[in-house]
């Protein structure tokens, strides 16, 4: 089958286009480098059927990140390279169309980003381009799908051109004469974007701006992960769910073997969705009332940001304080990943470049970074205590990632690299995309994360009893009690813990614990090992050895943090 | 010699154009692939605190430089 390669610059829109060719659903986003994993589809040319692939981001063709050695191999074996131009920046775009001219492969370049040019003040003739190119150039809009249908129509036309330059100054100064005959700036007026655009990465004004950001967005996802609960799902359950589980109890005789895996225990009586502990109630009522709604509210809110441009603006801001971690601004982007699953934060690290950088940033975000569905049972379970309490949970892990980032930094030898990154305009964000992408992640969310909510209630109720969890109770009661003040029996938590932090955090909830014991429990499960999904992740990203490093840190930190949590917080 | 300054030298606003960028081959590559270049004007639009990175604009692009790679570019100032 024929190979089709979409190669360009990062932050293009190469992905958008790619999805306009092939149909297949992939991530479209405005952050340089997301596309490190390449993307492949299908489309059908007349009768044949040919492969296309989205090839990761670069500026060269010499390999100088990952994803551009990824792309320089790929480039080998393609049979058709489009190549796709950001024609609002047409200068620096065509260094790579001029290294892939020289390659003996046809090539068809997309003028992408076409729409833009006309506000911008940029006019480009593009006639003339093609024949100083000697290669076919379609004008595109990947996020509209206009020229698409032209620019498969015109893939016959590619070519091998005959443009060929042998160095660096060469290219240079041929792309200077291009650029000077096809391309006209008329003068224009700031653009309000433009003016935010400054704002936002202004120091005095961007560092308001960015905590503004930050807290709107944390507004706006709890304002809708609540409205969802209060006004969907718990009534759902509550109308619809509850009077079918009832009955299906009174069928089970409320007790024995069966009863016990489905329903779980009833509570005074009645079945209680947050602690009852069977497969149908707790169960569904985790995954789905009280995780879901704040995975969904959180990924809104993320993909807007991503897609308007705004999360390198913050990469720079926080570039600072990430440096007294060791780390560099780009580094805040598996941080804020990892707000949402610590699986795409631990993947995300390949963005950084050096073992040490990716090695503390993993660390980091595995202990003192919650996933949403960990905040979202430990706002609903901590926070019937008062919001205090929740705020002394959430605190004590931002202290964490400060103090033991600054530990990580001083102690393991080498620099923290510098930041270069491009920073791309802001641009609205396109709604089908954002919802697009929503639905990606909230369903991936859906397919992974219920499965394993139901495995591990299923394993702490058989482990329940056959007794197993009393063994171990008594086992590991010298740390539990006597370290962390907590009773035995939450060693069931921290081995749930293992599959889903969420339910861990919620087989706290039955223990009757005071408000304390709950506090240092929390906190202790969002350190002490992440869950074995992220673990398999850090273990392909960070190699075994980095990866059992990091383990040892999370164990010392949680075994640390709960001895002193339970040292210092007053008896409540 | 009072014209020619380092990127962080240059006062948001200001602009000029790039003379020379001493660095490794590597360093200027990626500086260049990404369009910073000896012959490029260039214009600052901020610097963030603590010798944080610089942020410039070329062309029609924005590039955030660490404060010790954009100490490397230098520019010259036309008045």
């Amino acid at each position: 089958m024929k190979k089709i390669l979409l190669m360009g610059n990062p932050n293009v829109g190469k992905s958008a286009i790619f999805s306009r060719l092939t149909g297949v659903k992939v991530i479209i986003s405005n952050y340089p480098g997301t596309t490190i994993e390449f993307t492949q589809g299908y489309l059908k040319l007349g009768e044949e059927k040919v492969q296309v692939l989205d090839v990761p981001g670069t500026y060269t063709l010499e390999p100088l990140t990952k994803a551009e050695e990824i792309a320089c191999l790929m480039l080998k074996k393609g049979d058709l390279v489009i190549n796709i131009v950001d024609a609002t920046n047409l200068e620096r775009n065509l260094y790579l169309t001029l290294q892939l001219l020289e390659k003996n492969i046809p090539v068809i370049a997309a003028l992408n980003m076409w729409d833009d040019t006309k506000h911008r003040g940029i006019e480009i003739d593009v006639k003339k381009l093609e024949k100083l190119l000697d290669i076919p150039v379609v004008p595109t809009c990947g996020l509209t799908g206009e020229g698409i249908h032209r620019l498969i129509d015109r893939f016959k036309e590619a070519k091998i051109s005959a443009l060929k330059l042998a160095s660096d100054k060469e290219r240079w100064e041929e792309i200077g004469k291009i650029v000077g005959e096809v391309q006209k700036l008329h003068h224009r007026h700031h653009t309000f974007l433009e003016t935010l655009e400054d704002l936002s990465i202004k120091p005095l004004s961007g560092i308001p701006i960015a905590l503004g950001v930050i807290y709107v967005s944390f507004k706006i996802i709890r304002f809708i992960g609540e409205g969802l609960i209060g006004n969907v799902f718990e009534p759902i359950f509550e109308n619809l769910w509850l009077p079918l589980m009832t009955k299906l109890s009174q069928f089970l005789g409320q007790s024995g073997f069966l009863h016990g895996i489905l329903i779980g225990h009833l509570i005074e009586g009645e079945i209680d969705f947050g602690m009852s502990f069977g497969l149908l109630t707790t169960g569904l009522f985790v995954p789905i009332a009280m995780v879901l709604p704040y995975i969904f509210s959180f990924y809104l809110v993320l993909g807007l940001l991503e897609d308007w441009g705004y999360l390198p603006r913050l990469a720079v801001l926080a570039d600072n304080i990430m440096h007294r971690l060791g780390l560099h601004g780009y580094a805040i982007v598996p941080m804020i990943l990892g707000l949402g699953c610590n699986v795409p934060g631990a993947l995300a690290t390949r963005l950084l470049v050096g073992r040490r950088e990716k090695f503390i940033a993993a660390t980091l975000m595995a202990i003192a970074v919650p996933c949403m569905a960990q905040i979202a049972m430990i706002v609903g379970l901590v926070g019937k205590r008062g919001g205090q309490y929740v705020a002394v949970v959430f605190l004590t892990l931002v202290l964490l990632w400060f103090i033991l980032g600054g530990i990580l930094h001083r102690i393991l030898k080498g620099e923290s690299p510098e930041l270069i990154l491009e920073i791309p305009p802001y641009r609205r964000p396109q709604i089908l995309a954002v919802i697009k992408k929503l639905w990606m992640r909230t369903y991936a969310f859906l397919v992974s994360a219920v499965p394993y909510v139901l495995l591990g209630i299923l394993i702490a109720n058989i482990l329940y009893t056959l007794k197993v969890i009393d063994l171990l109770a008594k086992l590991s009661s010298p740390i539990l009690s006597g370290l962390w003040g907590l009773p035995s029996e939450a060693i069931s938590a921290l081995l749930i813990g293992f599959l889903r932090k969420d339910v861990a955090v919620g087989m706290l909830g039955p223990l009757n614990l005071t408000t304390k014991q709950l506090v240092v429990g929390s906190t202790i499960l969002a350190i002490y090992f992440p869950c074995v999904a992220t673990f398999v992740v850090l273990i392909r990203e960070l190699g075994i050895k980095d990866t059992l490093k990091s383990t040892i840190i999370m164990i010392i930190v949680a075994l640390l943090v709960g001895g002193l949590l339970n040292l210092i917080l007053p008896n409540v | 010699m009072d014209n020619f300054r380092t990127l962080p030298e240059l006062k948001p606003g200001e602009s000029g154009v790039i003379i020379d960028i001493q660095g490794g081959s590597g360093l200027v590559r990626h500086l260049e692939s990404l369009g910073v270049r000896v012959g490029k004007r260039v214009t600052k639009i901020s610097a963030q605190f603590w010798r944080g990175p610089q942020v410039i604009k070329i062309d029609n692009i924005q590039i955030a430089l660490g404060f010790g790679m954009s100490r490397k570019v230098y520019v010259e100032i036309k008045k």
